[in-house]
This record gives structure tokens, sequence and C-alpha cells, in this order.
């Protein structure tokens, strides 16, 4: 077969093709994780006990990398990891296409977010730092903080916003027009379903946040008054906006990684998915109610208590589905034939460390309970297990069922396991503890506490320690591999693995299919 | 440091140290600090309501899970099945589901209800963050008006909190159903009034009067912290009340009435009638 592929500077700088635009996004995801994890670090190392301990008096740094923290993993983690990585490289051969619909916009979006990366961090070293949290509330993030900071923080959210939406739009045109011949949509794999509604999230939600901090820029810079209560505007309309945004925005980084669990766990079973039809619609609910449930962050703002009563029953509507698909992934399971490599061990590990963060997440959905837990350690607690746990382990289930797709070549399965163990133990030692703090009341975003929460968060931190360690190891597993050059088959997996990407060779040729697949 | 936490640790779990302090937190505390008022009473039974569901769902899933993994392993179960579909099943998971969010949503509307019943009212407090300190203003009581502010570390006293306490208390009577007014100072930034054992957190936000209510039914120091990022401060502009006798309210008013003679002239202008 005659396979082009350009010299690497062409391939890998100038690239159109999904597959090499998927390995730049993983490449991104890891190199920011693992920034976003040294912040991580310094936030637990300087939370350690109470006192100051590394930071001396300089609290706004403790926000800076509070801030750095969450929008790094958010942003420039999760999102590149799950959409722009697995996302690009999987959809098209998962649905039998040759490539994105517009590989040149493909190229635009992962270019976006290198100059959008470089403004983020450089905003946590310019003047006193942008330290008004993730979620940017103004007025700390207008009047609250002076210097550029911020201004390079909300160009940087610009940039991964445009890039994000690009990315939609390219997702949405591909599945709908490009699928294989005789491959519907309900014959469509789970992943790329899971894509399909993200990108529609992404492209509805987006264009909100940018209006949103496009009049903080406004209102920071060329004296529009918004957000500002002093000139009639109102500081809530920015958190209403921003959670408009926001909401949706967690279920873009679950709802791939709902995708990847359901190959997971069908291939380790060696069974097909239970209940796809259930399965795929569930996502879409979710993606749907996901957009009407965004003022249950702000049940301490003041809203009318009739507006908080609704909040409160469309957000625990979300349990429901999110309910099918646990139990469908069990159901999966039920009868199967399980085996237990590393990726299956991150998936089962997701669906029990998920269910535990989505109980929390149904506590937290209570307005009456929320008034003693919002903005305590319990709500990082709950969405540390989501995202750190959800998002996070599916991101590894993931890389390590299609490691050897990709790369050509095999993970060690010891080292893999190893890995699996050292994140597992770490991240619930360190979050669990997190429930205990916050319910007996210690709020968010301190970087100094009373004394009497030292021996849960003196836990925690030794649990922090272990997971910055388990993320560099993850490193250590990819250059062993890389170092061993273990040649990987077609499919590695057996007969459990029956989507398109296990029939091409591993890695697949640079124009995957010469035919289009026909579907049975 | 570290060997101070193990035997804290140690102690508190031997001689049984969780016993719960009043109004502020305890050592290796695993749940809610204990109710100061009725409404966190109800807070807490209703939290326990739903904390023993879904403790129960995550029991069921751990068990399932356990089970399926054990059960049907490659070695235990050689050959997989096939079965994609079973109506029944996935109805009820569908409908459970719905019936215990219908259990849960009940009492949690309720408690929703009376959080925000405001037609018991005796005496109106109004609590303004600035960076980083709270003010008060009493506008039944002449509006004796003064800022409260956080102790540092060596102005501290004995059996006084570090981070908790403040130089001047809010001074509230027992057994009296009290409005706490919540805003911020307008050029300023958000801030949210909370403490914990009372069950009250409510954002203070330039701009805006919210609302919220507590009753104290035993006298004694009830702490809180500020719970909205609000900048380099944000963890040092504690709350801290100090619940009194009816009688001793009344004896802390006129003193403070001429105590802070001097703060509230800028409350002239709203007390004209």
């Amino acid at each position: 077969m005659s396979d082009h592929a350009p010299s690497f500077f062409k391939r890998y700088f100038f690239s159109t093709n999904h597959k090499d635009i998927g390995v730049l996004y993983l490449i991104f995801a890891i190199v920011a994780g693992l920034i976003g994890g040294i912040f991580s670090l310094l936030i637990r190392m300087e939370l350690a006990e109470p006192g100051m301990q590394i930071l001396g008096d300089n609290y706004q740094q403790y926000n800076v990398w509070i801030t750095a923290h969450g929008l790094l993993m958010i942003f420039f983690m999760i999102m590149p990891a799950m959409v722009g990585g697995f996302g690009n490289y999987f959809v098209p051969l998962l649905i039998g296409a040759p490539d994105m619909a517009f590989p040149r916009m493909n190229n635009l979006s992962f270019w976006l977010l290198p100059p959008s990366i470089i403004l983020l961090i450089g905003s946590a070293f310019v003047g006193d730092g942008a330290g008004p949290g993730w979620t940017m509330y103004a007025p700390l993030s207008t009047t609250g903080h002076g210097g550029p900071a911020v201004d390079m923080a909300i160009l940087s959210m610009h940039l991964a916003g445009a890039s994000s939406i690009l990315g939609a739009i390219n997702f949405i045109t591909t599945i709908f027009n490009m699928r294989a011949p005789g491959m519907t949509m309900h014959k469509m794999p789970l992943f790329a379903w899971s894509i399909l509604i993200t990108a529609f999230l992404l492209l509805l939600s987006l264009p909100v946040l940018a209006g949103a901090i496009t009049m903080m820029l406004t209102d920071r810079n060329f004296g529009t008054a918004f957000f500002n209560a002093e000139m009639g505007g109102d500081p809530v309309l920015f958190q209403h906006l921003f959670w408009f945004f926001g909401h949706p925005e967690v279920y873009i980084l679950i709802l791939p990684g709902f995708g990847i669990i359901s190959h997971v766990v069908s291939t380790f079973s060696k069974k097909p998915i239970f209940g796809y039809l259930g399965m795929a619609y569930a996502m879409a609910a979710i993606g749907v109610v996901g957009f009407v449930v965004w003022a249950h962050h702000m049940y301490t703002k003041g809203l009318d208590v009739d507006t908080r009563a609704y909040f409160l029953a469309a957000t625990m509507v979300i349990a429901v589905p999110t309910g099918i698909k646990i139990f469908s992934w069990i159901a999966t399971m039920w009868g199967g034939s399980i085996e237990f490599k590393t990726p299956m061990l991150f998936a089962i590990a997701m669906i029990f460390l998920f269910t535990l963060g989505g109980v929390t997440g149904v506590v937290l959905a209570n307005t009456g309970i929320d008034v003693a837990l919002h903005d305590t350690y319990y709500v990082v607690a709950h969405f540390h297990y989501v995202m750190s746990m959800g998002a996070l382990f599916s991101i590894y289930a993931g890389y390590y069922y299609w490691f050897s797709k990709m790369s050509g070549i095999e993970y060690s399965e010891l080292l893999g396991k190893i890995h699996f163990w050292l994140t597992f133990i770490g991240v619930n030692i360190t979050f669990f503890p997190m429930h205990f703090s916050g319910l007996a009341g210690m709020p968010r975003r301190i970087p100094d506490y009373p004394n009497a929460f030292a021996g849960w968060n003196y836990v925690s931190s030794i649990g922090a320690y272990i997971s910055v360690f388990a993320a560099f190891f993850f490193v250590f597993v990819i250059i062993e591999a890389f170092m061993r050059s273990r040649k990987a088959q077609k499919n590695p997996w057996g007969k459990g693995a029956t989507t398109y990407e296990w029939q091409l060779s591993s890695p697949p040729p640079f124009h995957s299919f010469d035919d289009l697949p026909k579907v049975k | 440091m570290n060997l101070f936490i193990i035997t804290s640790f140690l102690s508190a779990v031997l001689i049984n140290k969780m016993l719960l302090a009043k109004g502020q937190p305890t050592e290796w505390q695993i749940g809610f600090q204990e109710a100061g008022s009725p409404l966190m009473q109800q807070l807490i039974d209703f939290h326990d309501f739903v904390f023993w569901i879904v403790t129960a769902i995550t029991i069921f899933v751990f068990l399932l899970l356990a089970y399926v993994c054990v059960r049907f392993s490659a070695k235990n179960n050689k050959k997989p099945s096939t079965t994609t579909h079973h109506s029944l099943l996935e109805v009820a998971w569908t409908l459970v589901p719905v019936v215990i969010l219908v259990v849960i949503s009940i009492p949690s509307f309720r408690l929703l209800y009376n959080q925000n019943d405001f037609t018991k009212i005796d005496m109106t407090i109004k609590a303004t963050g600035y960076t980083w300190y709270w003010g008060y203003e009493y506008p039944d009581h002449d509006g004796i008006t003064f800022d409260s502010i956080m102790l540092q570390e060596d102005e501290l006293e004995d059996g006084q909190p570090r981070l908790l306490s403040t130089d001047y208390q809010l001074v509230v009577p027992i057994n009296t159903n009290i409005k706490m007014q919540i805003t911020s100072d307008p050029s300023g930034v958000i801030h949210s009034w909370a403490v914990p054992s009372l069950g009250v957190k409510m954002d203070a936000i330039p701009g805006r009067l919210n609302e919220t209510y507590f009753n104290i039914k035993e006298p004694g120091m009830y702490y809180g912290q500020c719970s909205e990022l609000c900048g380099i401060g944000h963890g040092f502009m504690p709350i801290s009340i100090k619940a009194v006798t009816s009688d001793e309210f009344a004896v802390w008013v006129d003193d403070a009435k001429e105590e802070f003679a001097d703060n509230n002239n800028n409350n002239v202008v709203l007390k004209i009638d």
C-alpha cells in the first residue's frame, strides 16, 4: 500500500491529518496536565499544615495557583485529551470516514491552543497574577484585579474557546455527513455518539462564555459597567452567563469519558454494550438537561426561592440518565468474560468512583443542604471525584486502550497496573478526606485554615504527593514503552474489540481506509 | 508537626476527643458541626436522611461491581453471554431512581421553604462585606455600627481559635429570630457570610441586599468564615458571633451605643422617619 507520509516538520506542524492532530492534542494534554499537576502539588504543600508553609504572606499567589490549576486541567488537559485527542484520532476511524470534514480547520483548532496556554501560564507571572479562581467572578476579576494578568487570562480563554468551537463544528459535520455507507446513527459506536453530543454542548455554550468574558474585558478596559453595581451593572449577571456555559462544560468534560468507558467495558467483557440505545439517549438527555440546571451553582446568591426549587428539581433529574449509564455498564459486564487489563481496571474504578462523586452531587443538588456545603471542601471533593476520578480515569482508560493502536507498540502491562494502583490510592487519599473537611465547614480557596482542620488536610496532602508521583510515573510508562518498542498487533484485545480501528494496522496507515468500509 | 498530627489523631481516637465543640470545628471531625439553631438541626436531619440513601446506593453499586468482577472474570466464566437487552430491567433502573429522587425531594423542598420563611422576625442586623472584614449594623437598636476584624496570632487570648476570632463580635440575643441582611461594599467584591453551626450562608453582593435568618438556642461563641473567593484576604475575614441572654444583650446594647457612638454618623440620613 502506498503511504505517503510527509516529512516530520510538515507532518506535525502543518498537519491536516486527523491522526497526527490527535497525537499532537494528546501530547499537549499530557504536558498541560503535568503543569496543572505541579500547581496542585504546590497547593497541597501550602495546605499540608496550618499556618503558611511555602508562600509567606503572599496570599495572592495562592489564588493564582488555584486559578491556573483549574483552568489548565479543564481547558488544557481534559478537553484536549478527550475531544481533541481521542475524538480526532478515533471518531473518523469509528465511523469509517477518511478524515475529518475540515482538515485545515482541524489544524487551526489545535494551533490556537499553544498561544492560549502561553497566555494563561504567562498571566500567572505578570504583575500580581490572575487570581479570581477559574470561575472568574466579577467584580473580583474586574475592579478587584489591576494589571494585565486577568486580561491575559481572558484572551487565553477566548483562544481556547475559539479552538473548541471550530473543533465542535468539525465533529458535527464529520459525524453527520461522513459516516461509511450503512453506518446509521443507531449503529454508530458510543464514543462517536459521546463526541457528537459534546460537540453540540460546546457549540451552544462556549459563545455564551465568550460573550461574558468579552463584557468583562470591556468592563476592565473600556469603561463599560455590565458587572459593576456602582454604575447600574449586576455582578450576578456574570454568574448566570458563566454557569450557562459552565454547567454544560462539566458534561463536556465527562461525556467523552462515558463513551470511552463504554468501549473499554464492552471490549474487556467480550460482550456488546448492554442497552445501546438507552446509553446513547441517556447521554443526549444529560446534554439537554445540562443546559437548564446552571443556577445550582448559585444557591447562595439570593435567588428567588421558587427559582431555587426549580433548579433543585431539574438538577435531580440528571441523576436518572446517569444511573442508566452506570447500571448499563454493570449489565454489560454481567455474564461477560472479564479480563482485568489496565484499561479495564481504570474503567471499573471510574464506574465506582464516578458513582461516589455522583451521589454527593445528589446531596449537593438539595438547596437546603447546599447552604451548609456550598463553597466548602465538600464541593471540592465532589467535583474532583467526578473529574479527577471520572474524567481523568476515563482518559487513562482510553489511553491504555488505544495506546498500541496509536503508537504501534505495546505498553508494559505490569507498569500500567502499578500506575493504576498508585493513581487509585493517591486520588482517594487526597479527595476522600475533603468530604470531612467540607462537612466540618472548611471553606474553599483559602491559603490557611483554622487549626481544627489540620488533620484531614495533612492526609489530603500525603495523597496529593502520591497522585503527583503517579502522574510522573505515567510518563515513565510511556517512555519505557517507546524504549522497549514491543511491536503491537492489529488487535491486542481479542474478539471483544469489534470497532473499525481494530481492523486496521497499528498504527493505522496515513490514510486509514483505501476503500470505505461497508457496514453489515 | 507530623508527629503532632499523628499523636493528635491517635489521642482523638483513643480518648474519644471527637466530642463536638459548640460553634466551631474540632480536630478530625468527620460530620457537621453541632447544630446551634433549629434550622441547622433540620438541615442535619435531612442530610442524614439523604446520606443513608446515597450510602446505600453506593454500597449497592460497589457490591454489584464486586460480584460481577468475581463471578464473571475470564477465569470463572469462559463463555461470555450475548445478552444486550432486558426491557424490564431497563425500565426498572430508570423508574426506581425516579422514585428515590421524589422521596428525597419532598423533604428537600420543605427545608428550602423553611429556610426562606421570614414571617416571624424579631430583629434585624445588617452585615456588609468589605475587603477584608465584616461591618455590622443594628438598625433596630439606634443603628449601632462597628467593624469586626480578624485577630492576628499574637493578639489571641486563651481559648480563641486562630483565624476565626475577631476584635469585636456580632453580639446577638438567644431565642430570637434574627434576620441578617447581607450586602457588600458597592465598590468592593462578592463575599459570603457563613456560619456552619447555624446553617446560614448567604453571599454579600455589591448592589444587592440578601436575607437569611437564624435563631440561636444556647449562649456561646459561633464561628464562621467568608465563603466566596474575594481576593488576597479571603481566608482572613472570619465571622464570630457571641450569643447572650436577652438581659445581657440589653446591657451590651447600652454599652455599645456609647462605645460605637462615633461610628454611626452615616446612618443619620436613613433614620429620618
